[in-house]
């Protein structure tokens, strides 16, 4: 790893003031391996680990904030968190391996986009907003791409807001390997709007599957996915599985997530 | 160059360090507590496993500096003298070893199950739990066994 400062933010101003062309530090579950390979070279790490107004999670009857410095662990865990959405809860509880939730954030993996991320997927699916240090900005309007958001040099996540939904779910295919999504879908119903939001196999990263949400608004059941497919041209094949093994393993996530 | 400040295996500790280095290279090279391993350097392992604040972290992707303030624990901190921890005990008496190098690891990330989910632990939820570890000698089926009876004989002792 190359050299770089390192300041310890004390609160979201002093962040933000500070970072400069730098980059923020969060569970650094993403960064430091990627900082090793040198893939990244910040020369000014900016630490959020101090920063007490970016932990916690809390719930409004409608709407569930969790601020972004709240590790998996402990959105896996919050009663809050279960109470409100308890599918994000338990998507928390499969992202990587303990040590990894133990450390890794939600702000941390929103920020980075990664496209085989489980969170991008529950974010999306749910309709949320990101909230930063000079803006809320929606789920739809975020995501843009492999690695890459809306978020502009310097910009801070400090919380996510989900709206409530009648119900939520996610079903992953993990790789083995990296534990990361080969493929997931995320599932949301609110009155009757759906959404249906897929990571892991998208060329441009997480993506709504349109022709999903139209039939499932229509009939709610695993049924009503029958016989739709995503097509390869839009998915990433790989070494791990080929565009046409993605999409349909699209498919048949999004009946697992219907309980099928 | 940063000053941490940290307490590790009960001891107060400070150093000047510079920002890059690794937790594990602070708890290696500066204090020279050489029984957490590095085995992949890359986050899969759990070679380099130790305990922040009574949870346990790969400290292979974690800078120090970013834990000042914190309490650690390595595998250096579980024995008392020469009594080794119950999950020492436990890979002992149930040959949940070949080569050693994992181990470390292992015991750390068996304690951290136990503190997490209690001193019943069925073989599913241990190999579950154990995703983080990778071993290349044993096949894990001991290690398996010694982290259930472990876990049973934690419960007779006062915690860490
Ligand atoms: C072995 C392993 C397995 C994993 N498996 C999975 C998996 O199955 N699913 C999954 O989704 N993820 C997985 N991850 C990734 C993990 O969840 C990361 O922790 C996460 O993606 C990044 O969060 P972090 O808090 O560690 O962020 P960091 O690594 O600290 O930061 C990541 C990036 O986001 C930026 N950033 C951080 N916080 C903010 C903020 N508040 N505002 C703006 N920018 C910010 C940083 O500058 C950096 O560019 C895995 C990681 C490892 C090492
Ligand atoms: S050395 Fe840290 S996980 Fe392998
Ligand atoms: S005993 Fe050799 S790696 Fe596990």
């Amino acid at each position: 790893m190359y050299a770089f400062t390192h300041h310890s933010a004390t609160s979201i101003a002093d962040a933000v003031k500070s970072v400069g062309e730098g980059k923020y530090l969060a569970g650094g579950h993403t960064l430091v391996p990627t900082m090793k390979q040198r893939l990244a070279m910040p020369g000014n790490i900016v630490d959020l680990n101090k920063v007490a107004e970016l932990k916690g999670v809390s719930d409004n009857g409608g709407v569930l904030t969790v601020k972004a410095m709240t590790r998996h662990y402990e959105v896996e865990n919050s009663p809050v968190v279960q109470k409100a959405i308890p599918g994000l809860a338990k998507l928390a509880g499969g992202i990587g391996d303990p040590q990894v939730r133990h450390r890794g954030t939600m702000g941390g993996s929103v920020a980075n986009n990664d496209p085989a991320a489980d969170y991008p997927a529950a974010v999306l699916a749910l309709n949320a907003t990101i909230v930063t240090d000079r803006r809320r900005i929606a789920a739809d309007d975020y995501f843009k791409g492999l690695f890459t958001t809306a978020l502009e040099d310097s910009e801070l996540i400090t919380a996510i807001e989900f709206p409530h939904a009648d119900s939520f779910s996610y079903a992953k295919f993990r790789n083995p390997a990296s534990l990361y999504a080969m493929v997931g879908v995320a599932i949301a119903k609110k009155g009757g709007a759906v959404r249906v939001a897929v990571t892991g196999a998208g060329s441009d990263g997480v993506f709504r599957w349109k022709e999903a949400e139209d039939k499932l608004a229509a009939n709610f059941t695993a049924a009503a996915l029958d016989g739709l497919a995503v097509s390869p041209s839009r998915v990433n094949g790989d070494l791990h599985g080929s565009a046409e093994y993605r999409a349909h393993l699209i498919g048949v996530m999004a009946k697992r997530a219907m309980g099928a | 160059m940063t000053k941490v400040s940290m307490t590790v295996n009960g001891k107060a500790v400070s150093a000047e360090i510079e920002p890059r280095t690794l937790l594990v290279q602070f708890l290696r090279d500066h204090l020279r507590l050489t029984g957490t391993h590095v085995g992949c350097d890359t986050s899969q392992c759990g070679a380099c496993m130790v305990h922040v604040d009574g949870r346990a972290v790969k400290s292979c992707t974690t800078l120090a500096v970013t834990v000042d303030g914190s309490h650690v624990t390595t595998i250096e901190g579980l024995a008392k003298g020469d009594k080794l921890h119950p999950m020492q005990e436990a890979f002992r008496e149930h040959h949940g070893l070949q080569c050693g190098f994992c181990t470390p690891g292992m015991i750390m990330s068996a304690v951290d199950i136990v503190n997490r989910k209690g001193h019943n632990l069925d073989e599913a939820t241990i190999r579950h739990e154990l995703e983080g570890n990778i071993c290349r000698c044993t096949g894990y089926h001991n290690i398996v066994k010694a982290i259930a009876d472990g876990a049973k004989h934690m419960a007779s002792t006062p915690a860490e």
